[in-house]
């Protein structure tokens, strides 16, 4: 924990009447990381948030978010901040989205000129401008969710906090979404933390993953080693061409399951260690390969191995 | 400043996308513009003289100036702010670097001046044409009576404001607006100038800041109010602008403090 962390949190905790939203929680996080916060529904990510952003008060403990008190400090927290809650709206609604751009432009005490720079920019990189006449109430979710993020990183903030930014949008949005961040915190540097149920931002978006149960923390660490430590690994699902002998000599991958005298065989492997392409081009230098799905491990499944791991339910 | 002058274009701009509301006002207002005017002389002529300072012209510039405010002051309060204290959408407010009282009043403005311009003006307008009535002595009644009509809007605004505010410890707060709406109707001098009320009621109505919501205004602009009174008609009304804005910064600040937005 140093210094200059953007988000210190020491023994936080949170009580609602007579539950514990968040025990004890002990975390922080430097410019420049890229932070997965996930758990279950309940697990008390949402009420991490909102104290990290100085909406709720804490019951007790410690938060500094780009090392100020968010609760005391709301308003140069917010300066520094950028926001997107995937539920809810920070745009004007009646109003066309050009507009939304201008006013927050005006709120953060940015000029007209850097205003129009960076709405142009981030309108161009998010592919939005058609929509710009268009009155937010008209936008689709993936269009009303770029444009969330355009909002939440209008002011060039050091931290952007995303809860569930992802949720609802069809593959093609969530895509276009997660090229768009990774670009921007290249060029920007932007702290980045990010809730969310699709182990697909993860691995997209984050190199450092905080596991939340029961409002404490299970796991702080790397996605692999995340994946190391549940055993939560890929599954190639291999359909072949005639029965097989077991495929027990794969290099990094282990047999899970054959079925119909090994027409199909189902092989785990761990995306660290290997690929899907080396696995493929050993099986089938030897057997005919006709199909093939790959499962993703899920985030669920994932947290729920940590809890186990971790003498929970 | 320019923060707040940008919100107040945006108020501006967000209810002028509704027209329909705005003509329906028009006429609406209008025509009980009519109804009160009949009423208002129907009694000043059984009363053969003025009533509490009010002769024919000023009673006729009462009812219009009353219906021309109508829109733009908002007695009859919103609910915008209890409604995003209820789904938790007031989290979003304080997530931005402004005051949420200031963006909320500064919309509010806006709001307001779409309404005078798009209900007030013609309301006016059309009873200047058809009524003989008063209109403002000088100019100096037509510049205290601009710098009025703003204060009523802020101080209506602010009563509302803390009124939307309890939802932060009441599940419900429609019995409160209903009360709120009722009494503020009766007492800012809508239905009937505050000096015709009997002295009881005018006591009260004078220690409350209902009048200060319109019938200041509407006395400065219909000259019933001149000289040095016009200085102490605003000053109630400066008085109850800091007063109502002062208590919900309290009531924001503990609100906020209570803050259990679960979920989302």
């Amino acid at each position: 924990m140093s210094a200059d962390s953007i988000i210190e949190t020491r023994e936080l905790v949170r009580d609602f009447r007579k539950t514990r939203a968040v025990d004890r929680m002990t975390f922080s996080v430097e410019p420049g990381e890229a932070v997965g916060y996930i758990g279950a529904n309940g697990a008390g990510k949402s009420t991490t948030i909102k104290m990290l952003t100085g909406i709720l008060k804490p019951t007790s403990g410690h938060v500094r978010t780009c090392g100020l008190d968010p609760m005391r400090r709301r308003v140069e927290v917010a300066r520094r901040l950028g926001v997107v809650f995937g539920q809810r709206s920070q745009l004007w609604w009646d109003l066309p989205l050009r507009d939304s751009f201008t006013i927050l432009g005006a709120i953060h005490r940015m000029d007209d000129g850097s205003t129009r720079a960076r709405t142009d920019l981030l309108v161009e990189q998010l592919e939005m401008g058609p929509q710009l006449g268009t009155p937010v109430r008209s936008l689709s979710l993936g269009q009303r969710m770029r444009a969330e993020i355009a909002a939440a990183l209008l002011h060039s903030p050091e931290l952007l906090i995303l809860d569930e930014p992802t949720i609802g949008l069809d593959v093609l949005s969530k895509q276009r979404l997660r090229e768009f961040l990774v670009a921007e915190r290249h060029e920007q540097g932007t702290t980045l933390l990010l809730t969310t149920h699709d182990m697909g931002d993860i691995e997209r978006l984050c190199d450092r993953v905080l596991v939340v149960d029961h409002g404490r923390l299970a796991f702080d660490g790397t996605l692999t080693g995340l994946a190391g430590t549940v055993g939560a690994q890929r599954i190639l699902v291999l359909d072949l061409a005639g029965p097989t002998p077991d495929l027990c000599d794969v290099p990094g991958a282990t047999l899970v399951q054959s079925e119909s005298d090994g027409l199909r065989q189902r092989l785990s492997f761990d995306s660290a260690a290997t690929t899907v392409a080396a696995v493929l081009a050993h099986v089938s230098s030897r057997h005919e390969v006709r199909d093939l799905t790959i499962e993703e491990p899920d985030i669920e499944d994932v947290v729920r191995r940590i809890y186990a791991a971790s003498g929970r339910d | 400043m320019r923060t707040f002058w940008l919100l107040v274009r945006a108020g501006f701009r967000r209810h002028s996308t509704y027209r329909l509301a705005l003509l329906a006002g028009v006429t609406t207002n209008s025509v009980f513009g009519f109804i009160r005017a009949s009423v208002l002389l129907a009694a000043l002529a059984s009363a053969g003289s003025a009533i509490g300072g009010y002769d024919a012209p000023t009673a006729l510039a009462f009812v219009w100036w009353g219906q021309a405010l109508l829109g733009t002051v908002n007695l009859w309060g919103f609910a915008e702010v209890k409604d995003r204290v209820r789904t938790g959408d007031i989290a979003v407010d304080f997530l931005r670097p402004v005051d949420p009282q200031m963006a909320y009043l500064a919309g509010d403005l806006g709001r307001a001046g779409i309404n005078l311009v798009g209900r007030g003006v013609p309301a006016i307008l059309l009873g200047g044409l058809l009524f003989d009535l008063a209109w403002p002595p000088s100019a100096l009644s037509w510049v205290a009576g601009a710098v009025s009509v703003v204060l009523a809007v802020v101080v209506a605004f602010a009563g509302n404001f803390v009124i939307n505010l309890l939802a932060f410890w009441l599940v419900e707060i429609r019995g409160i607006t209903l009360l709120w709406m009722i009494t503020g109707g009766l007492l800012c001098g809508l239905y009937l100038p505050v000096p015709w009320f009997p002295t009881w009621l005018r006591t009260i109505a004078n220690w409350s800041p209902f009048p200060s919501m319109l019938q200041n205004p509407i006395d400065i602009l219909a000259g019933r109010v001149v000289g040095t009174d016009i200085a102490s008609a605003v000053a109630v009304q400066v008085f109850w602008a800091v007063a109502l804005l002062g208590l919900g910064q309290l009531v924001l600040r503990a609100g906020r403090r209570r803050l259990e937005v679960q979920g989302g």
